[in-house]
């Protein structure tokens, strides 16, 4: 365990958490295992509510492994193993209450590579709404397949090929295609893994802007190699290295100033 | 790189090719003669055999058939039961007439044996389909029998001395007078096909083999089908990974490999005398054959299975899929094509499987086409055994034409295959 965080930290952090932000996600102690190995190390972190929170680190330092554990996608793999907790408003999704697919309602997820189903465009939005009840077919659909392409930006592009496979859009149109599939179905949670990784940097800058404006609503949580794109589009950031949450704070505080060695030595770029 | 070769080698211009260049391509140009070598050697075995079948089934494709004038007396046949009359004698009387100078028994037997046997319930047939023609004189269109099928198609040498022939000089002069009378049509053997089993050739047929092939087929698909599915996804996605499972693989990769007559044995053991199911019935037959098929289905679904992007099931789970939901609304609609492949082909060696159904009594000799999945039949592959052990001449022919058939059909299953797999192949 090694987060450092100094005096004058805790005063910034708390002026940032003040007011409007309150936590909602509360990880507590959170280990990881595959099998033997321990992929992540007593990870302690606060996630503030609506507010993009971005982890950084290089590869293979656990961040992509925290974040599915958010939404318990983790669960998917037999030899993974999951200790401490991790509350979501309070409470902990690794109660054994806590009905994974519930879970994963509230706290959308959108991956590294664009993976839309080939089906239509419009089935791409209506399949969760559908599977969790939250809408009869018809009218009703309709209004939630405008209104979550709308919020991604995707509506003017496509709203007269909504028949077409969602396959058939370009990257970028396909990761917002994506990105409105995780809003249709009303999470409080976005977690995004490396979401434009895959995408040119013309895509790339639609999907931050995306995700600046979907701050208001949701809370984010993005998971990315580039450091440029964590001070574009984060108010938070976390720096982990070798499983070990390294540094967390304010992502402007951490750019300039980091308290951590490794964090400034990653951000300079001598490693990573 | 090769900066040592080219200082030592180089001594003409840079764009000459020098020696171990060359003998690079002579060995480039020797391996690729090789395989071309290998491919017209397997295409010209196959040319071979293809060609040896359709040789020998050509004679099969036509039936030699004589036309008489046979004479229905009003009075011989009563025309509330038409069945009840004697064709025999009014065949024979036609006969008689058309051939007034054959008179002792042993001739008019000989004469006979130009016909085939059973003329006279085609005659019957005849009649009792139409009674109109009660009291007329009517154009009787029927199969010559063996000898004289073969006689007509040049399968009997009339040159060879007549104790080296199957058919004696009488013979050969009566049928002789057939073919001046113009008596004598080759149409389209259509019987081959719509005929059940005979013990004579010229009326033999493949119906009992196709409709007994189609319910083993249907019985093999519907059992094999849904129940070789269930296992492989209950296996591929939701069985946990440990020894069991691993010992399950195994066996079912094992199960694949069994030689298909062991599948005969069980069947016999199992279905009929420990479930005492009816002998030769193609019921037992689809249950014995998807017990090879299940394992082909299996592995195929597996296959496809693994195929299957895991983007597709992270993105399910993800927007909150069950893992039931996962899997039946994304998985195994984008498996479906490699699924039914892998059906279709195991389908394909099962039509084409022998030794399970011998043991099963299906190489019964069966005269009518089965009704239901319960009655005895044959099916194509034990009609082919059947066919082949028979001694009549005209047998040599039809099995190869039965060849033919099965194989037509393995053929079309597998450019279906080859169809759907192409059609709804998917770049990721």
């Amino acid at each position: 365990m090694t987060k450092s965080v100094e005096g004058a930290d805790v005063l910034a952090d708390q002026a940032a958490r003040a007011g409007t932000h309150d936590v909602k996600v509360a990880a507590s102690k959170v280990s990881v295992f595959y099998g033997e190995k321990q992929a992540l190390f007593d990870v302690t972190i606060d996630i503030p509510a609506r507010q993009v929170m971005a982890f950084i680190g290089p590869s293979g330092c656990g961040k992509s492994t925290f974040l599915r554990c958010i939404n318990r996608m983790n669960d998917t793999i037999d030899i993974c193993r999951v200790t401490g907790s991790i509350e979501i408003d309070g409470a902990n999704v690794y109660d054994a209450k806590i009905d994974p697919v519930l879970l994963r309602a509230r706290v959308g997820m959108v991956f590294q590579k664009p993976n839309p189903f080939p089906k239509s465009i419009y089935d791409n939005i209506a399949y969760g709404p559908r599977i969790h009840g939250k809408a009869k077919a018809g009218s009703e659909m309709d209004t939630i397949v405008e209104a979550s392409l709308r919020r991604a930006g995707l509506w003017n592009e496509v709203k007269d090929r909504l028949k077409e496979p969602g396959t058939g859009l370009s990257g970028g149109q396909q990761q917002r295609l994506c990105i409105a599939r995780a809003i249709a179905v009303n999470p409080d949670i976005i977690l995004m893994d490396e979401p434009c990784s895959a995408l040119d940097p013309i895509a790339t800058a639609k999907v931050e802007e995306l995700i600046d404006e979907l701050r208001e609503r949701y809370t984010i949580v993005i998971v990315t190699h580039s450091m440029q794109q964590a001070a574009r589009v984060s108010q938070r950031a976390a720096f982990f290295h070798l499983g070990h949450l390294v540094e967390e704070g304010a992502t402007e505080h951490m750019f300039t100033n980091p308290s951590d060695r490794r964090t400034q030595d990653y951000i300079t770029g001598r490693f990573g | 790189m090769s900066d040592k070769s080219a200082a030592t080698t180089r001594t003409g211009i840079w764009y000459e090719p020098d020696a171990s260049l060359k003998r690079r391509y002579a060995a480039d140009k020797r391996l690729r003669m090789y395989g071309v070598a290998a491919i017209v050697f397997a295409l010209s075995m196959l040319a071979i055999l293809v060609g040896t079948i359709v040789m020998t089934a050509l004679p099969a494709v036509t039936q030699t058939h004589v036309t008489l004038q046979v004479e229905l007396p009003a009075e011989a046949i009563d025309r509330s039961d038409p069945r009840s009359a004697s064709y025999q004698k009014m065949l024979a009387d036609t006969i008689s007439r058309l051939y007034p100078e054959v008179d002792t028994p042993r001739e008019l037997r000989e004469l006979r044996q130009l016909f085939t046997n059973n003329a006279q319930y085609m005659l019957r047939d005849m009649v009792v389909a139409d009674p109109s023609l009660i009291g007329q004189t009517v154009d009787f269109t029927f199969p010559m029998s063996d000898i004289g099928d073969q006689l007509h198609k040049g399968g009997i040498d009339r040159n060879l001395p007549p104790e080296q022939r199957r058919i004696n000089n009488d013979q050969i002069g009566w049928y002789d007078r057939l073919v001046e009378q113009g008596r004598i049509t080759t149409p389209l053997n259509t019987g081959m096909i719509f005929n059940a089993d005979s013990r004579f050739p010229e009326l033999a047929g493949l119906r009992g083999a196709l409709v007994g092939s189609f319910y083993a087929l249907l019985i093999c698909f519907l059992v094999s089908f849904p129940v070789g599915i269930s296992a492989a996804v209950y296996l591929e996605e939701f069985a946990p990974k440990n020894r069991w499972t691993d010992l399950i693989e195994v066996n079912i990769n094992n199960l694949a490999a069994v030689p298909s007559i062991v599948f005969g044995l069980l069947g016999l053991a199992v279905f009929l005398n420990f479930f005492g199911m009816p002998r030769s019935a193609p019921i037992v037959g689809g249950l014995v054959l998807s017990l090879m098929t299940l394992p082909t289905i299996i592995i195929a679904t597996r296959a496809a299975l693994k195929a299957v992007p895991p983007s597709i099931r992270e993105a399910a789970i993800g927007v909150g899929a069950s893992k039931m939901q996962t899997v039946g609304h994304h998985v195994l609609p984008l498996a479906m094509p490699g699924i039914l492949t892998g059906t279709i082909i195991g389908l394909a060696q099962a039509l084409g499987e022998t030794a399970p159904l011998l043991l099963i009594g299906m190489n019964a000799f069966i005269t009518a086409a089965p009704d239901s999945m319960f009655n005895p039949s044959t099916a194509l592959p034990t009609q082919i055994y059947i066919w082949a052990d028979s001694p009549e001449r005209g047998f040599t022919s039809r099995t190869s034409a039965a060849i033919v058939v099965l194989l037509g059909f393995l053929v079309c299953m597998n450019a279906i295959a080859i169809y759907m797999r192409k059609r709804f192949e998917r770049k990721w």
